[in-house]
């Protein structure tokens, strides 16, 4: 479906990394797989370096610290905040909702709307598109959106499909109202048939935890994992990816009216180096407009790869300029989604660790 | 290009012979772990981008399929 929005912006972003390293070297041994082999995926997929979380640390700790530290900088007051939307796959509890979880452990105010939306690749986008429509209120006028997941805790360290390239992180995304006059295009589309694409298949309702669902068994591939780890089946979630999201681009750009040349930056979520490369060459997008150094650097932490490739690439640019972004998220779900707005002049735009 | 890339699936699979007239996919030589070090590999050597959507397993099943993938992409023969 296409969605329109104005008088609404993204005034800071913060994300919050690891600061825990785990490099690809030192996890081979774990593969089923030649070390040969590996080297050479590293170099095609961009595995090297992904973080990871202590195991003690949750979803609303990370997000509390966040929040926190923008609230000593004071370029967020908590008084002001009328909306909480949390994206995660990575909840404290299956209830209460983590929001409110954090709500109550920063003290915020009472008359505030908090949600907690169970959302992955892309996460980042349908919390923009919560927030967009929240800010249709007349009552609210400021949304925090945090995206956060620890899902290395879910993935198996023998699966070398999925383990090399899960990261964890979070980020603390600012959105307002404002009276740019700057029209935000969106295009968000899901497929739920393709639901068992990436699952995590035990631990919910519907295949509780159990002894046997923890036993290790190897797939066809020679990965090893579990029915409580995450599983992806790369093929599919690979070809999902190159059939829909280059037509969804070239959608949105033409209902916007704006050539791809016009467009600044391509923030796409990251799954892997190479099918990035392969989206930008499809798009006809010079590589260098598509960022695609967050899963080498940080590993792929599902929706905050795009607040990530923001921070890590922008950087202070984004205080001092004006950017015309097209963002897109595609993954769980299957979910596809995609945003082409301005982002310029943000209050904060910075990486910490934790 | 055939001999360019039997020599760029032995470097990657240098435990099978990719000159059989077998399907490399259906008989395990490669997998979709090795379809990307190949794209990756025969991208660089033929200064193409082999489109995503080309990326199946049946244009990576022999000699004459990769061949006629890469024409397709744009490579020069």
């Amino acid at each position: 479906m296409n969605l329109t929005f104005h008088d609404k912006t993204i005034t800071g972003i913060l994300t919050l990394l690891p600061a825990k390293e785990v490099k690809f070297e030192d996890e081979m041994e774990n593969y089923n797989f030649s070390i040969a082999k590996s080297l050479k995926l590293k170099m095609a997929m961009g595995y090297n370096t992904h973080r990871i979380f202590d195991e003690n640390v949750c979803t609303s700790d990370l997000c509390a610290f966040g929040m926190n530290h923008l609230f000593e900088k004071d370029l967020l007051r908590k008084e002001e905040i009328d909306a909480l939307i949390l994206v995660t796959q990575s909840p404290d509890y299956f209830m209460p909702p983590t929001s409110n979880v954090i709500q109550g452990k920063l003290g915020l105010k009472n008359d505030i709307f908090c949600m907690d939306i169970n959302q992955g690749c892309a996460g980042f986008l349908i919390g923009l598109i919560q927030a967009f429509m929240l800010l249709e209120q007349e009552s609210i006028n400021k949304v925090v959106l945090l995206n956060a997941d620890i899902l290395s805790r879910k993935v198996s360290k023998s699966d070398r499909n999925s383990n090399p390239l899960t990261g964890d992180a979070a980020s603390v995304t600012i959105i307002e109202k404002n009276t740019s006059k700057n029209t935000i295009y969106g295009f968000l589309k899901m497929d739920g048939t393709g639901h068992d694409a990436l699952i995590i298949p035990a631990g919910g309702f519907r295949m509780p935890s159990t002894p046997e669902t923890a036993k290790m068994k190897e797939d066809a591939a020679g990965n090893f994992r579990s029915l409580d780890n995450l599983v992806m089946k790369g093929d599919d979630v690979f070809n999902f990816v190159q059939r829909e999201v280059p037509p969804m681009v070239e959608q949105l750009l033409q209902k916007a009216g704006v050539s791809k040349e016009e467009v600044d930056f391509y923030m796409f979520h990251q799954p892997n180096k190479f099918m990035l490369n392969k989206l930008a060459d499809k798009l006809g997008v010079p590589r260098d407009k598509m960022p695609s150094n967050i899963v080498e650097n940080f590993g792929n932490a599902s929706g905050v790869t795009i607040p990530t490739a923001i921070s890590f690439n922008l950087g202070d640019k984004l205080i001092r300029e004006s950017y015309l972004i097209c963002l897109a998220g595609f993954g769980v779900g299957l979910t596809w989604a995609s945003l082409l707005m301005r982002i310029e002049h943000l209050k904060f735009n910075e990486i910490i660790k934790y | 290009m055939e001999d360019i890339i039997i020599g760029i699936l032995n470097e990657l699979r240098p435990e099978f012979d990719f000159t059989q007239q077998v399907d490399f996919i259906g008989e395990g030589m490669l997998d979709s772990f090795d379809i990307v070090n190949l794209v990756t590999a025969l991208d660089e050597r033929f200064a193409v981008s082999i489109d995503g959507m080309d990326i199946l397993p049946e244009n990576f099943s022999s000699v004459n399929a990769i061949t006629a993938l890469l024409l397709k992409n744009g490579a020069q023969s």
